[in-house]
């Protein structure tokens, strides 16, 4: 490296200073010092003990470990595909100009900006057995809503339900990828006699599937972070029915009190996550068209 | 034929676009009808609205005063709390990201853009794979029951990833030859962040402050887990300790604090609508 190259690279890494000491102190000793936690028994008041891999080894016979872990995926198995499925559907929708659409995607959207104490807040109210909003709408139609809360399988449903409030992100990022679909694509579908559900499925999917593969890839790790929503409104009840993986961590770490277990758990999510993101991967990669520019 | 069967469609999709529309609003506008009851009215659930609705403004007035001064939960100190984490988080968090950036668009050096890939991925790592050991290093610090926690590592540009991505791409679209001319005006690379690209990236500078106001003003984990006395909570954390307090928090008055603490971050947006789509638009970030 000549003298003017390493002056260079001085004042580069002057300039990226604040993230580089930032990304040393809070992101890369953290990590390195839960790799250390994990292999040893740390109730937080005592230093570290070493212990091996027992927290690793205890993980596999944790019957919550395993509840949490289903109850994450059965979250996500029906929270992402409903939920990419209705943000698609409402920006299809939403395509198109004036001032009733404009307020429509502002009413879509704004819903992801509420604090998520707040959401919780209004959903416990929505989802009140007696007073709450939906029950009182089925009661119109006749039906016995149940009380959604409180009964295990309802509790489960009624979090998905409330997933899909928050797709207005989503929403706004396909409306955006809509637009950019090239118009000659259809012209081209049109003419060869394509109906509209046809230009859908082989036109717009395919140009706009690195969005929603991006978008699928943001909400599964989303989904492995689930926990105000269900620490607030459930505390992962009844029984352990909406008991989620993040909760069961911060259980671990701060209620009671082992450093060890809990930096195990999060090694564990950090495999879990960067497992799903690459089988996400492989399985789109049929699926997913990158333009050739 | 066909201009029929569209003008059919067409008015399909209306209908189920404004029934969207009007449920992805009703939570938020059933918060704010609720806060506007008394307790009775409430549990009557005969009227979405309440009724009689000439009562309106002087229950309103009481269910926020009552809030306001609850002798328990001390709103106007949370609010006071969350201004104060929110806005040093916001100065450090762009001070640190607009020179950072400066660093990965407009500097030449080896290894940039291996360190600008690290920036990416760091962005993936959630934070509740953190938490554990970044309570520890807080702890050694001395900064657990302080407001350190939340603010200080923004000055960093922690938790700034896709802010630095953003700003980066922003400053790229700055053109080259107004650097050129500022060089030969004698200008350090200091001169030109400072009286060429500063000025020039205000609306990029303003999503950054919108996104991180949002973050940091509707975060629950990290107060949960680094605040440790009642004097130090913020609002988000406030509004959990109003329901959780012993007995039944009244629906109305939960939903009128509930109100209060969604308000400021629907408010600045709103306000900020023109300018974070300039923002947006002219960041590079839709090509």
């Amino acid at each position: 490296m000549s003298t003017g190259e390493a002056r260079r690279t001085l004042i580069g890494l002057c300039w990226v200073s604040p993230w580089l000491a930032g990304f040393l102190a809070f992101l890369m000793l953290p990590i390195g010092l839960s790799v250390w936690y994990s292999l040893t028994d740390y109730p937080l008041l005592e230093p570290p003990l070493w212990v091996g891999a027992d927290n690793y080894r205890r993980l596999l016979h944790d019957d919550v470990f395993w509840r949490t872990i289903v109850n994450t995926l059965v979250y996500a198995a029906f929270s992402i595909p409903l939920g990419t499925a209705l943000a698609l559907w409402i920006a299809t929708l939403l395509n198109r100009r004036g001032r009733l659409a404009m307020l429509i995607r502002a009413a879509v959207y704004l819903p992801t900006l509420s604090p998520i104490v707040a959401t919780a807040m209004i959903w416990l109210w929505m989802f009140n057995a007696e007073h709450g909003l939906i029950n009182g709408l089925l009661g119109l139609v006749g039906i016995r809503g149940p009380n959604w809360l409180k009964e295990p399988t309802w509790a489960m449903g009624a979090l998905v339900i409330m997933s899909l409030w928050s797709v207005g992100q989503a929403a706004i990022v396909y409306l955006a990828a809509l637009r950019g679909v090239p118009s000659s694509l259809y012209e081209a579908a049109e003419m060869d006699g394509v109906g509209r559900a046809g230009r859908f499925v082989h036109v717009t999917l395919p140009t706009i599937s690195p969005v929603i593969l991006f978008n699928v890839i943001v909400a599964i790790i989303v989904c492995w972070q689930v926990f105000a929503v269900p620490y607030i409104m459930t505390q992962g009840g009844p029984g352990r029915s909406t008991y989620f993986y993040t909760m069961y961590l911060y259980d671990s770490a701060f209620v009671y009190g082992q450093m060890g277990y809990a930096s195990a758990l999060a090694w564990i999510q950090t495999l879990i996550i960067l497992f799903l993101t690459a089988l996400t991967f492989m399985v789109s990669r049929r699926h997913v068209w990158y333009r050739v520019s | 034929m066909s201009a029929q069967h569209s003008t059919v469609g067409a008015r399909i999709a209306w209908v189920a676009l404004i029934v969207i529309g009007v449920a992805y609003a009703a939570p938020l506008g059933w918060m704010v009808l609720t806060s506007a009851k008394s307790a009775e009215q409430t549990l009557a659930g005969s009227s979405v609205l309440p009724t009689p609705l000439a009562d309106a403004p002087g229950q309103i007035a009481r269910n926020y005063a009552a809030v306001w001064s609850d002798p328990v939960v001390d709103f106007p100190l949370y609010l006071r709390n969350s201004l104060w984490v929110t806005g040093l988080s916001m100065v450090g968090m762009m001070i640190a990201c607009s020179i950072t950036a400066y660093g990965f668009a407009r500097v030449r050096w080896r290894g940039r853009d291996t360190l600008f890939g690290v920036v990416l991925v760091s962005m993936m790592i959630p934070f509740a794979v953190l938490m554990a050991p970044l309570y520890v290093v807080f702890r050694e610090l001395g900064w657990i029951g302080t407001f350190l926690p939340l603010w200080a590592p923004a000055w960093l540009a922690f938790g700034g990833g896709f802010n630095i991505f953003l700003l980066r791409q922003f400053y790229r679209t700055i053109p080259a030859e107004l650097d050129e001319a500022a060089r030969l005006d004698g200008c350090s690379h200091w001169g030109i962040f400072r009286h060429v690209i500063l000025p020039l990236s205000r609306p990029a500078l303003g999503v950054v402050a919108l996104f991180h106001f949002t973050a940091v003003w509707n975060d629950f984990l990290a107060p949960l887990i680094f605040l440790t006395h009642r004097d130090q909570f913020t609002l988000a954390l406030g509004l959990h300790l109003y329901q959780s307090q012993a007995g039944n928090t009244p629906w109305n008055l939960l939903m009128a604090a509930s109100t209060l603490v969604v308000a400021p971050v629907l408010v600045v947006f709103v306000l900020t609508q023109g300018m974070l789509q300039e923002g947006i638009a002219t960041s590079g970030l839709k090509e």
